[in-house]
């Protein structure tokens, strides 16, 4: 009879035990970067904007799903059937209970194989030195031509000249148009950069440019011809392949990289508005440099002629008449300076024999009295009640007789005395 | 430069218009000339100015395309 083993080994629960399948995945170096390649099937599209698909060969299969942020960016036509390359990192999901490649990353088969050759070409160029930034050549700030290398008929076209004609519409555009993918791209190319160049009147930039597409749309811009013409270029080259992401082989060798061809444009020439700001501000300083030089010259002319004044004889005869005329004016001041002192004073001693003539206290109201004879009564003194006196007046005078006659009394001379004391104190 | 051998204004670029003023600018910054040559070079430089802004005014993007024989001569001797 079997006995029950003494202490059972415990048991783990499912989510135990895939949780710890989960870590050891997660835990592999290898599998989480891996590139795994195979056919695409049971390709699934959510609302939720997921990816879900499985890649298999012909013994095996292997689920995969791609996160919706991911799953935007991806830029090869993913179907059925279609041989690809994914990159992720493989792990478990629990609910499911199984195994998946979390992919971030599709490329068409055969992709990897052409990014090996571009990583070796790249290698070989820069060793070279094609790339070195001590070959990169300023940009003309504001150039009189501007070649174009691109197609004739592609968006990048038009969005270059819809740039141009918006930023710098003075700019003359040469386009020189080529085939910017298959097979006789890169030749053509080759000769749109070298015919530009060769022009007479050759452009002092050169815009390479060509809209986004797939690695494999982009691959003319990794053709080595075509590096080295641009290295080789005269003119600065700037390149505007593909999208922001893209970095072509192009790119590397160019005197300046712009993400897009509408951004090749712009860094291709000045904003129209800084260029007449920039005018605006030649034309403000010319005007006040001349200014300045016409001032300066005006003050110098000043001084000259001021100089030449004071050196000549004519001045000096100027001056002398001058001088002459200061001093007849100084003499003719002094006397009538002289004159009206004299008239001052001849009019002051006029009021002064008004206010002595009698006739002047008269018409103040005054009376002077005489006796018959003439002689003025100054005092009471000797007058008799009955004498008969002379009081003159203005304007004629009265005979009159003494009728009475009143002493200046105590109280009258007292008042008198007191106002002569007061007028001492003051 | 001679005053003979100034272009006419009218047939200057707009790069080479405002080169000239750049130029008379600096001209009369470092080394202003005598009066006479100062006036001639600041109504030389008005009028490159009045050019540059005409061209601005007036400016529409001019496109050529490379004819085939043009672009030929981008292959030889290659």
């Amino acid at each position: 009879m079997d006995q029950l083993p003494l202490f059972q080994p415990p048991s783990l629960s499912v989510t135990e035990i895939t949780r710890y399948l989960r870590q050891l995945l997660e835990s592999d170096e290898i599998l989480q970067d891996v590139w795994v390649q195979g056919e695409v099937s049971n390709l699934a599209r959510p609302a939720s904007g997921h990816l879900y698909f499985t890649l298999k060969d012909s013994t095996a299969a292997l689920k995969c799903v791609m996160w919706r942020p991911q799953a935007q960016r991806l830029r090869i036509p993913l179907q059925n059937g279609a041989l690809i390359e994914a990159h992720g990192a493989i792990s478990l999901y629990e609910q499911g209970g199984q195994y998946q490649l979390y992919a971030d990353t599709l490329r068409l088969a055969g992709e990897g194989a052409l990014y090996q050759e571009f990583l070796r070409l790249k290698a070989r160029l820069e060793a070279e030195g094609l790339f070195d930034e001590l070959r990169k050549r300023p940009i003309p700030e504001s150039p009189q031509r501007i070649g174009i290398v691109t197609s004739a008929t592609g968006a990048a076209l038009q969005d270059i000249l819809n740039t141009l004609r918006r930023r710098y519409p003075l700019v003359e555009v040469l386009v020189a148009a080529c085939a910017v993918q298959g097979a006789e791209a890169p030749a053509e190319i080759v000769r749109a950069i070298l015919a530009l160049n060769r022009m007479p009147e050759p452009p002092q930039t050169l815009i390479i440019a060509r809209g986004g597409g797939s690695l494999e749309d982009l691959w003319a811009f990794n053709d080595e011809a075509v590096v080295r013409a641009i290295a080789n270029s005269e003119a600065p080259v700037i390149t505007g392949v593909g999208h922001e992401t893209d970095f072509t082989l192009a790119d590397f060798a160019a005197d300046l990289r712009a993400p897009t061809p509408t951004a090749a444009a712009e860094l291709a020439t000045p904003d129209i508005n800084e260029t007449r700001l920039t005018l605006a501000g030649a034309a403000g300083l010319l005007k006040s440099l001349v200014d300045d030089t016409l001032q300066q010259v005006q003050d110098n002319n000043r001084r000259a002629q001021q100089d030449l004044l004071r050196a000549s004889p004519l001045w000096r005869i100027q001056n002398g008449h001058q001088r002459m005329d200061a001093l007849a004016e100084r003499s003719h001041l002094a006397v009538v300076h002289a004159l009206d002192i004299r008239r001052l004073r001849f009019t002051g001693v006029m009021h002064r024999l008004e206010a002595l003539n009698p006739q002047a206290v008269l018409q103040r109201g005054y009376a002077l009295v005489t006796l018959p004879d003439g002689r003025l009564i100054r005092s009471v003194e000797g007058i008799q009640v009955g004498d008969r006196v002379r009081v003159s007046l203005a304007d004629g005078s009265l005979e009159t007789k003494v009728e009475k006659i009143n002493k200046e009394t105590a109280r009258l001379k007292a008042a008198a005395e007191t106002g002569r004391k007061k007028d001492a104190k003051k | 430069m001679p005053k003979s051998e100034k272009t006419p204004v009218e047939k200057l670029s707009y790069e080479q218009a405002f080169a000239e003023l750049e130029e008379i600018i600096r001209t009369l910054e470092s080394e202003p000339p005598a009066l006479e040559e100062t006036l001639a070079l600041y109504e030389r430089g008005q009028a490159l100015a009045q050019r540059c802004t005409a061209l601005l005014d007036g400016a529409e993007l001019k496109v050529r395309q490379l004819s085939g024989e043009e672009l030929a001569a981008g292959e030889e001797g290659k």
